[in-house]
């Protein structure tokens, strides 16, 4: 029997004090010294050990981080001079899109490599705009495999990239066609090329790393190829970008490369296959307006593998009113099985996918994995506060970071990742993450619940 | 058990309220703030010469300047300061609001319907109930008296053999199992439940001792993991519920994190002390609406007397589902949402799976009357419903009544800080097995703040029912023409 994929992880505590959401704030010029108040009672013991925190070099600022934010203690204060306040620092934490929330959940996952897990209900918005917009499907009687997540059966999480035949042909019982080459990628997601001010330090040794420790792959481009080819065991995608691309360029002789999108594509492709027939080559597509059509013309020509590059919230490049990945990926993957092309091409998506949930999401609307940057960057307790875009120190020192710290941080992240993936596939009853894509059967798009609950009561919906 | 009205004022020293009044050192004494305020945030106890520190949580804020009996405007010394509390907007979230929080505070303290300085019907969800609307006519029908209205819901629809039981109310308290929760909070609900002839439920973790006495008034819980399920209890139950998913985890199952295994939780579950408890997912006996069909079956042959209930989520086909329970043999479909309470979930799954019980209604209600059933199932809706507009709303949807569970919890003073599943449970005393956090309550308390929210939750109901013109609960069901919705074009 097979071992089944796991990703272990080890606890990695963060360099920095944490930001966190909530604060107590007292006067003590007020307080009575009365020692039968809550700072004896608070559950946590965080006002008990304050003594014994102050003397650390954290200080009790740690407080901010740790508060449940029960209110016990405000609501105890013997004279009312205890009041909770929302952190100002929380509400800088990144931005529309990587909302507090999500920087603060993605540096729980990196530290402990677990599920978020919390009590009572759901405390967002009714829905949203994006992967918020879609909810994913499960039923009550036969679909659910959860045995998948205690071991009793397997829940694939793998993925084949590369082309795919449309169909076998045989001649005297044998097989007449070569089969494609394709990777296997244990995790429906890679990391993607780091963005330039990121790439500071020991940030791309510890990317690849981790890329190598969990089994997947990682896109690099010609410097770093350069710095980290110790660290790669096989795990590069070289990104070419000096056209034509060519085996010459540093990394041009990986078994797997990218290169992008241009008008000769498909020659530099054959070019690349030519002295090695079974390398991969995938193009990168900035995802515009047009690019389903792009996407199966390329499919058509023979592209192995297509990845379509969306802006770091998700929305489409080139156009005024950019579409999220959500509904461009639909429009390319529907394309495609329209052509009776979809199985043979493998896409990729990147940019927005921030969560856990949005690898499975995208995946619904038709990719066959993701690739990730920015949740690895988070992983490594940036703040996007985008400060060395403009050439500032970055206030947690990225560039000093131990890159085996910085492993553990993203290997943790990624087996939380996985366990929510699982978690997800298991209440819809998926057992194989391929078996996924493009299945909008197992998922309810807000659009379509509203046009058929309160459409039909109340008309049309205001734009 | 008694429905009185008493006032049961928040346990904690300091009540969390929308304002701050602030008395400084300018206060002269004099009594002014006293003899203005209507809403008893002043007060000086007899025989005292100070006025002692505000009630501010009572406060109703800068409204009462119209109706001049502002306290600020009154003291002569300017002693004293009205502002927001700073608190009040760390609490909550897009669902529970700090104003629906403290508006079921203060139902639970009262017993009467909160004052308009809260708003108490929405929250701040932006979908579903939150952009909903009741059209209400320009006057009820001359004659209708609100004395007159009915709340009473009959839960057996079947015109079988069994009881024909009818609640008080069109409402009932939620499961959540002994371990999950407080045994005192447990058996508030219990006592609530015999109060107005409803019913709470014990979830799975399975049956105290101490519910006997209200044994006419708990229902017993049905999952996976049968914890505690014995014949004896469920021959001891009116109604006994299937439990097939619940809304805030659907296909997930139930999870009880080690540390609130506690000695008498895994004694009751005859289980070993601090281990994490996994209900899984789904029954493995079932497959078929026919395997469904032999659970229900072998309920009703242990218990001849007991309505049949199936607890199920909301996936994209909860109308077959639906259509399933009532063939198999259920009295009551109970859908439970998507953004329903829990005692520990992945966010995740809290978040994205399942769709939200706004949806399931209508398409269920729709599907069961297509079906020619419709008047032989009672639907009941849980998951997000928070306060008794919602519960008109589902109503008005297509529901027959609801099963509230976070509500119960608020009143009980529950914040929503979420951390009910860590460690010790919860900081302030509910869903916690902790026996010292367990002192931070007491049984009285909790039955007579769920007293007060019922009673005043019922005067809220009749008074829609009443301004819709309906003389009962069963006739606003599926109304939908009494609705809007503020997202939509034929808004009212």
């Amino acid at each position: 029997m097979p071992v089944k994929y796991a990703i272990h992880h080890t606890p990695a505590k963060p360099r920095f004090r944490p930001i966190g959401k909530l604060g107590i704030v007292d006067w003590r010029e007020d307080c009575s010294s009365c020692h039968n108040c809550v700072k004896r009672s608070c559950v946590y013991r965080l006002y008990r050990d304050e003594a014994d925190t102050l003397r650390d070099e954290v200080g009790y600022l740690d407080y901010i981080y740790q508060c449940k934010g029960c209110l016990s203690c405000v609501q105890n204060c013997t004279k009312n001079i205890l009041t909770r306040v929302v952190n100002p620092e929380y509400r800088r934490l990144g931005d529309g899109y990587y909302t507090p929330d999500l920087v603060l959940s993605t540096w729980f996952q990196a530290e402990t490599g677990k599920i978020p897990v919390s009590g009572s209900g759901y405390g967002g918005p009714f829905s949203g705009p994006g992967f918020d917009s879609m909810w994913t499907d499960m039923s009550e009687i036969v679909r659910p495999t959860r045995d998948g997540i205690h071991g009793r059966e397997y829940i694939s999480t793998s993925v084949d990239i590369g082309r795919k035949l449309s169909h076998l042909a045989f001649a005297d019982g044998q097989l007449k066609v070569d089969p494609p080459p394709l990777v296997e990628t244990p995790l429906p997601v890679i990391f993607d090329r780091i963005p330039q001010h990121w790439r500071r330090g020991a940030v791309m040794t510890a990317v690849t790393t981790a890329a190598a420790e969990i089994g997947t792959l990682v896109v690099l481009c010609e410097a770093d190829i350069r710095e980290n080819e110790a660290s790669l065991r096989g795990q590069a995608i070289p990104l070419l970008t000096t056209p034509p691309a060519s085996a010459e360029q540093p990394g041009g002789s990986a078994p797997f490369v990218m290169i992008p999108d241009g008008p000769d594509v498909m020659a530099e492709q054959a070019a690349l296959k030519r002295d090695h027939p079974a390398r991969i080559v995938a193009i990168r597509i900035p995802a515009v307006p047009t690019v389903a059509g792009r996407v199966a013309e390329l499919a058509r020509d023979g592209a192995d593998v297509i990845h379509l590059v969306f802006d770091s919230h998700g929305m489409e490049h080139g156009s005024s009113q950019p579409r999220h990945l959500r509904d461009v990926l639909r429009d390319t993957h529907t394309t495609l099985v329209r052509q009776g092309i979809r199985d043979e091409v493998t896409l990729i998506a990147s940019g927005g996918i921030a969560a856990a949930e949005h690898v499975a999401k995208a995946i619904i609307c038709g990719a066959d994995l993701v690739a990730i940057d920015v949740p690895l960057m988070l992983a490594l307790e940036c703040r996007l506060c985008g400060e060395c875009q403009h050439g500032q120190p970055c206030p947690i020192a990225l560039e000093e970071i131990d890159p085996l710290y910085g492993v553990s941080r993203i290997v943790n992240l990624m087996a939380a990742w996985h366990s929510q993936l699982l978690e997800m596939m298991g209440a819809m009853g998926i057992r194989e993450v391929r078996r996924l894509r493009g299945e909008t059967g197992r998922c309810m798009f807000f659009e379509d619940l509203e046009r058929d609950t309160f459409g039909r009561l109340f008309g049309k919906r205001k734009s | 058990m008694s429905r009185e009205v008493r006032p049961a004022p928040p346990r904690y020293r300091n009540e969390i309220g929308k304002y701050s009044i602030y008395r400084g050192p300018l206060c002269a004494n004099c009594g002014r703030c006293v003899e203005a305020c209507r809403h008893g945030v002043h007060v000086r106890p007899e025989g005292y010469l100070h006025v002692i520190r505000p009630y501010d949580y009572r406060c109703i804020g800068p409204e009462c300047k119209h109706a001049g009996c502002f306290c600020i405007d009154a003291c002569p010394q300017g002693a004293l300061k009205l502002s927001i509390n700073p608190v009040s907007e760390t609490m909550g979230d897009r669902r529970w609001t700090p104003d629906l929080l403290m508006s079921t505070w203060a139902m639970a303290e009262t017993g009467k319907p909160p004052g308009k300085h809260l708003e108490s019907e929405v929250g701040d969800s932006g979908g579903g109930f939150d952009r909903l609307r009741f059209r209400f006519p320009d006057s009820p029908p001359p004659g209708l008296r609100r004395e007159d209205i009915s709340t009473r819901l009959p839960l057996n629809r079947r015109g079988d053999s069994r009881p024909g039981i009818t609640i008080d109310v069109p409402w009932y308290g939620g499961g959540m199992s002994f371990g999950s929760t407080n045994i005192r909070a447990l058996l508030g609900k219990a006592r609530v439940a015999k109060a107005f002839h409803g019913f709470t439920s014990t979830g799975e973790g399975g049956y105290p001792e101490r519910f006997v006495p209200y044994k006419d008034h708990v229902i017993t819980q049905v999952a996976t993991g049968l914890f505690g399920v014995r014949e004896e209890t469920i021959r001891r139950a009116p109604i006994v519920e299937f439990k097939y998913a619940q809304g805030a985890k659907p296909g997930l199952g139930g999870h009880l994190l080690g540390d609130k295994n506690t000695p008498s939780v895994a004694a009751m579950r005859e289980t070993v002390v601090g281990v994490p408890l996994f209900s899984p997912f789904p029954f493995h006996s079932v497959y078929s609406v026919e395997d469904h069909k032999k659970h229900l079956d072998w309920i009703a042959h242990v218990n001849p007397r007991a309505l049949l209930s199936a607890k199920v989520s909301t996936p994209i086909d909860v109308d077959m589902v639906a259509v399933g329970i009532y063939y198999a043999g259920g009295h009551i479909v109970h859908l439970d949402g998507s953004y329903g309470g829990t005692g520990a979930a992945p966010n995740v799954a809290k978040k994205n799976i399942a769709m939200p019980i706004e949806y399931a209604i209508g398409r269920v209600h729709r599907f069961l009357v297509d079906e020619g059933i419709r008047d032989q199932v009672t639907v009941i809706a849980s998951g997000g419903v928070r306060t008794p507009a919602d519960v008109a709303k589902a109503i008005a949807l297509g529901a027959d009544g609801c099963v509230i569970g976070t509500a119960e919890l608020v009143a009980l003073g529950c914040i929503r800080c979420t951390a009910c599943e860590s460690g010790r449970g919860c900081a302030r005393g509910i869903a916690t097995t902790d026996d010292e956090l367990l002192e931070k309550i007491d049984v009285e308390w909790c039955t007579q703040r769920l007293v007060n929210l019922y009673t005043a939750w019922r005067q809220m109901l009749v008074d829609t029912l009443y301004r819709l013109g309906l003389d009962s609960v069963a006739a606003l069901r599926g109304r939908t023409d009494l609705l809007t919705h503020l997202d939509y074009e034929n808004e009212a």
